[in-house]
């Protein structure tokens, strides 16, 4: 990246003896959607009430545009943010939301109501102008409330877990819209969340959290499919953990159970008789046999979950428990708990945790 | 259940005579100045009485002043102890409950002590000065009652979003303070400065002890020379004071509607 827009440099954060941000890095081009994704407490808000200004880093600097503003307050940095929890002012009606910012500014009152119509069109509310907050569901006004973060024009555009206190179709729905409208603007989001289907389905890029760090900064597809670190791979999607022995370094064997699985390539530098945990992601696993697996596991059915369209089974092979979906077929009764099953996977499907 | 709602209200009845009951005895001795009928006539010299209007006129004034200064110590201590100082609280309403148990006197002598003619600082030696430093007393008494008002309104608010969200639209602390927060606990100021004006309407012992023409002394003046007039005032009192507590009321149904919270 050449020329980021956004760069965070080494910034660490610490409220007295308790540090919530270690040295994180990132940076961001211009237009893009990035997340920061991670459990309760990983510092990913932390770091976004940074780059807005309500908390000032212990170390590192914030640099928008080529200039640094570490040391700027919140009201100087020409940046748009949406709360969790909407943060509508009760007293105005949505226009005199929409146009506070404008106001603050010193915006004419003819500009004002030209820019708060764009805002009202854009987020497909034209009629609700005159109503309060209090008048409008909670979609209605986190889209008021995006609306207003844009309408200043803001340089970045900051999510603090936007979708959160919404119910599960409207979430859906406006992150959609946020993401169409988003680049619709170009302008440069950072969306803070812990929902990583949210994340993953959004971002151009996501910076997986973890005790202050950045644990993997990618794209989503890299971030699912090959995750640089145990905690990543656990987190985001679900995940088979399996413990195996690597038998011979050289040609990539490794003993999982009494099998062995061929690994060539990702032992990176393990030698013969280390223990390794192996990951399979639940999609990349059949029940019995499957042309163009070249690795099977044999084990036996432990529990059966029946969900309609799809059936979740889980087998379990010596020490370890593997979970596996197939699909419903009406034709072909589910598996039994206690027969006897063989997994087969692709050894490319397989990830090495370190 | 009949039973229960029987004695319910009976009880009730009890309640509403004990309270009633010296009102309406207050109101009909008050009517009866005229010999052998009913007549307003002790209200029409007390209303018509130039001291009146004068003590009414000077309470009023100071009422105004006391409430213009609770509210500028109060709103913005409030405000930034719910921002910025949450921890301060319990010691802050300490302190705002102290004028409830330290009798006014006190502070009246401390006032002759600390700012006496004799005093480096003899406030107490010119009109002005003395009005200045009862108003300041008088915003002391009103205390514990503004500052419930206003945390009261502020706890109905997300005072932090909020002003996180107009910072980060480009606010200072003045807009943030007149056009976010203000707007939002505007009732409940007003609750506090009704309060106030209640209070400073019927004080006595700072008005008296600092020789104040205000209207406490007045009534207490009245009381103890006339028959039927005190009767009218304590009416006339009465009826400010529940004047205020019904605007508090009429007021409180234009409170804005909360939509901080997510729902």
């Amino acid at each position: 990246m050449a020329d980021p827009f956004l760069s965070i440099q080494h910034v660490r954060k610490s409220f007295g003896a308790t540090t919530v941000v270690e040295d994180f890095n990132l940076d961001v081009e211009r237009g893009e959607f990035v997340s920061f994704l991670g459990p309760s407490g990983c510092g990913k808000t932390t770091v976004l009430r940074m780059v807005a200004g309500f908390e000032e880093p212990s170390a590192g600097k914030i640099v928008v545009g080529g200039k640094d503003i570490t040391r700027l307050k919140p009201n100087q940095r020409n940046v748009g943010m949406v709360f969790q929890a909407y943060a509508l002012f009760p007293n105005l009606t949505v226009a005199q939301n929409i146009g506070f910012g404008l106001k603050v500014a010193g915006m004419s009152k003819a500009d004002i109501d030209v820019r708060v119509a764009e805002m009202l069109g854009i987020i497909k509310l034209p009629q609700m102008a005159d109503r309060y907050p209090y008048q409008l569901s909670g979609g209605q006004q986190q889209r008021i409330a995006l609306a207003r973060a844009i309408a200043p024009k803001p340089k970045l555009l900051l999510l603090d877990e936007p979708l959160s206190a919404l119910d599960a179709k409207v979430r859906v729905s406006l992150r959609e819209e946020i993401r169409s409208i988003q680049k619709k603007l170009g302008i440069t989001t950072i969306f803070v969340t812990h929902d990583q289907e949210e994340a993953l389905s959004i971002s151009d890029r996501i910076a997986v959290m973890y005790g202050g760090k950045a644990e993997q900064v990618g794209t989503p597809f890299e971030i699912y499919n090959r995750p640089a670190t145990k905690f990543v791979a656990n987190f985001v999607g679900t995940l088979n953990v399996l413990e195996g022995t690597v038998t011979d370094a050289a040609s990539g064997k490794v003993r999982v159970n009494s099998e062995e699985v061929l690994l060539k390539g990702k032992l990176n530098g393990s030698k013969s008789g280390d223990t390794l945990s192996l990951a399979l992601r639940p999609e990349a696993i059949s029940l019995g046999r499957q042309p163009g697996r070249d690795s099977s596991l044999s084990g036996e059915i432990s529990e059966v979950h029946f969900l309609g369209s799809v059936i979740r089974v889980r087998v379990g092979i010596g020490g370890n428990t593997v979970s596996l979906d197939t699909f419903n077929s009406p034709a072909t009764p589910p598996p039994a708990v206690g027969e006897k099953a063989e997994i087969s996977f692709s050894s490319s499907d397989m990830l090495v945790l370190h | 259940m009949k039973a229960g709602r029987f004695w319910s209200w009976v009880v009730f009845a009890l309640g509403a005579a004990y309270f009633f009951i010296p009102l309406i005895a207050t109101v009909e001795f008050s009517m009866r100045m005229r010999r052998g009928v009913y007549s307003f006539d002790a209200y029409k010299v007390v209303l018509g009485d130039a001291r009146f209007q004068a003590t009414f006129g000077y309470s009023v004034l100071a009422a105004i002043f006391t409430i213009i200064l609770g509210v500028l110590i109060v709103v913005p201590a409030a405000y930034w102890i719910r921002l910025r100082l949450p921890q301060l609280r319990p010691v802050v309403e300490f302190i705002t409950l102290l004028p409830l148990v330290i009798p006014a006197i006190v502070i009246v002598f401390g006032y002759i002590r600390m700012y006496g003619s004799n005093s480096p600082l003899p406030f107490l030696a010119t009109d002005t000065g003395t009005n200045a430093l009862l108003v300041i007393g008088y915003a002391t008494l009103a205390l514990p009652y503004m500052y419930r008002a206003v945390d009261t309104g502020l706890r109905t608010i997300d005072v932090r979003t909020l002003t996180e969200a107009a910072q980060i639209l480009g606010a200072g602390w003045g807009t943030i303070i007149t056009r976010v927060i203000l707007p939002n606990v505007l009732i409940a100021v007003l609750s506090g400065a009704f309060l106030t004006f209640a209070i400073v309407i019927g004080e006595f012992t700072m008005a008296s002890l600092l020789n104040r023409p205000a209207f406490g002394p007045y009534l207490q003046n009245i009381g103890a020379n006339r028959a039927y007039e005190p009767a009218a005032l304590a009416i006339i009192a009465f009826a400010i004071t529940w004047g205020c507590m019904s605007l508090i009321q009429i007021l409180s149904r234009f409170a804005p509607k909360s939509a901080n919270r997510p729902n």
